[in-house]
């Protein structure tokens, strides 16, 4: 993002948690509560691209030993003559994919409390740190009309 | 728009679009226009490569740079197109068309599909700054809303109304349209605020604005209350308070019931159903003001009517299920997600009987819908025998137009009012004359 931006700027869904990275403008004159904000926002941030790039990475990593195993049980190669990869249709993955559901499970449970949590605060400062802004700027037209 | 009429030309058999009109889906997460661009993107990716079923997250690293940007490019371009579609109805029948025309689509025309894209790609790869602009905003708001689902529960709650032994006021058939729309894009809202993370990492629902930066989670919350508030409030003082108090519990519902329980249990799916059967009971206490056996009876079909619908779309989608970390039924217990889709098949069959029982139509509608109800239940029975992914689809497009077509027999065989006055009138004259004869 270019140096002179006021706001904040998206990017890209990242390669392996699919979210879109953020990049905070942090203003010269940042009050606490816009710091607390911008802080509460990054956390998030970090802990949400951790959490997915972990799990997803886990998904693919063992998507493809089920694949190896279950195509090696069935006396088959990791490549067939073409040369593209062997894939299992989706009956033989719904084993697979229930599988890794119910072994994600808790952890899911303890992800969505969090993000519910946080997805929360952060609103609600957000919230905070408009009216704040929009006070201020009633004051400050006040104080222009008075001059 | 233009990818609709070249299929059309091809002279694909036409579904039923007329009957697309009358769509009536209640619940979001079943028939969204985004399910559809899924499905297509799947039927794309199987035709090119044809091997087995692979939903082709971004994140697939395997794939060779170039084969994975040409997938995605056929993804973006399916979705490209779709979007400036806007009326349901014409996805619809692109979508039906397209089932027709995939075994036969030539690969010229999926080259052709290839081509376009490529800019909104590169596009979607930059750097984008978050502020908001204001031309942007009502398409932003609409998608965020999920305008097009709204516009169904809508029809669904007006179907309800339609069919309610009253004559037709039509200042309280649209106030109760509009409150029920604006309650819709209040849930519609807090379901996407709520799952951010969760719609980013699913190919389905990876492009709403939330999950883009388009807006920031404060004006998703303030849109919602702003839509929410007047809405509840004009269904509870406009129309009456048994609909207000609906509308409100059926939010409520949704967005602190349904959307965290899909994370946590199955038993998000009749939950689910029931966000799906309270529109039509709304439009009928609209229009009566009571709760009667007729309004649960349109919501009883409105709830069987989900189960083979997303049961067979759910088939589909396991991969994203089990990743995103939703429990669903097609996942963890896929023997009964086919069970219960083919016992709510039947039990369609089964209300439809009941509705002249009650009143609500002649006997002609039980005979009329049985022919499409013991289509889709010979279609549930399939998928629970098959369960295999032909059958899931078949099984999903029929419902599509089975509901439609539904209602609007269900609405032509209205038991008509006037029907009911004379049968009143006739058994007062008949008596009348009884009395004349007595006293000559």
């Amino acid at each position: 993002p270019p140096a002179h931006s006021r706001s904040d700027w998206i990017g890209p869904p990242d390669k392996h948690s699919n979210l879109r990275p953020v990049i905070f403008y942090v203003p010269p004159a940042e009050s606490p509560l816009e710091r607390r904000l911008r802080e509460a926002r990054q956390e998030a941030q970090a802990c949400n691209q951790r959490f997915w790039a972990r799990h997803n990475r886990a998904f693919r990593q063992e998507k493809e030993e089920f694949i190896y195993s279950r195509l090696k049980a069935k006396g088959l190669e990791m490549r067939d003559e073409t040369g593209q990869k062997a894939t299992l249709n989706a009956e033989e993955m719904a084993d697979f994919y229930k599988d890794f559901l119910r072994k994600n499970f808790r952890k899911h449970l303890q992800y969505n409390r969090d993000w519910y949590k946080r997805n929360f605060t952060i609103t609600f400062l957000m919230g905070r740190v408009a009216l704040v802004r929009a006070l201020r700027r009633l004051r400050w037209k006040k104080k222009n009309v008075e001059q | 728009g233009l990818f609709v009429w070249r299929l059309r030309s091809a002279g694909v058999r036409q579904v039923p679009c007329q009957f697309m009109h009358l769509c009536r889906v209640a619940n979001d997460r079943l028939i969204t226009f985004q399910y559809f661009n899924f499905l297509k993107r799947m039927y794309v990716t199987q035709y090119n490569k044809d091997l087995s079923q692979r939903a082709k997250p971004k994140s697939d690293s395997v794939v060779s740079p170039f084969h994975e940007l040409q997938q995605l490019d056929q993804e973006r371009k399916v979705i490209h197109k779709i979007s400036p579609v806007s009326p349901v109805h014409q996805s619809w029948c692109e979508t039906s068309s397209r089932n027709e025309l995939r075994e036969t689509k030539s690969t010229a025309e999926t080259e052709d599909l290839v081509t376009a894209v490529g800019a909104e790609s590169k596009e979607d790869r930059q750097w984008k700054e978050m502020k908001l602009r204001l031309d942007d905003l009502p398409g932003i708001l609409a998608r965020l809303s999920k305008i097009k689902l709204t516009a169904l529960v809508v029809s669904t709650a007006s179907a309800g109304f339609a069919m309610a032994p009253v004559p037709f006021d039509l200042p309280c058939f649209l106030l109760a349209s509009l409150g029920t729309g604006l309650a819709s894009c209040a849930a519609n809202s807090i379901n996407q605020f709520f799952e951010v993370p969760f719609d980013s990492n699913m190919n389905r629902t990876k492009n709403r604005p939330l999950v883009r930066g388009q807006i920031s989670p404060l004006l998703a919350v303030c849109f919602a209350a702003s839509c929410g508030i007047p809405g509840i409030a004009l269904l509870a003082l406009g129309v009456n308070p048994l609909t207000g108090a609906l509308g409100a519990f059926n939010i409520f519902l949704y967005t602190c019931c349904y959307t965290p329980l899909k994370r946590m249990s199955i038993a998000n799916t009749w939950v689910g159903a029931v966000v799906g059967a309270i529109p039509p009971v709304m439009g009928w206490t609209a229009a009566t003001g009571s709760l009667d056996a007729g309004a649960l009876l349109l919501g009883g079909i409105l709830y069987s009517w989900q189960f083979p619908h997303f049961n067979a779309l759910s088939w589909g989608l396991r991969e994203d299920y089990s990743r995103g970390g939703y429990c669903m039924m097609s996942v963890t217990h896929p023997g009964l997600c086919r069970r219960v889709a083919l016992r709510h098949c039947l039990a369609l069959i089964g209300l439809s009987a009941v509705a002249p029982v009650l009143d609500i139509t002649t006997w002609t509608f039980p005979v009329i819908s049985l022919p499409i109800n013991l289509y889709i239940s010979y279609l549930g029975f399939r998928f629970y025998r098959d369960a295999d992914r032909s059958s899931s689809r078949k099984l999903f497009f029929c419902s599509l137009w089975h509901l439609p077509m539904l209602l609007l027999v269900m609405f032509t065989c209205k038991k008509s009012l006037l029907e009911k006055e004379d049968k009143g009138d006739l058994r007062g004259e008949s008596h009348g004359r009884a009395m004349e004869i007595r006293l000559p």
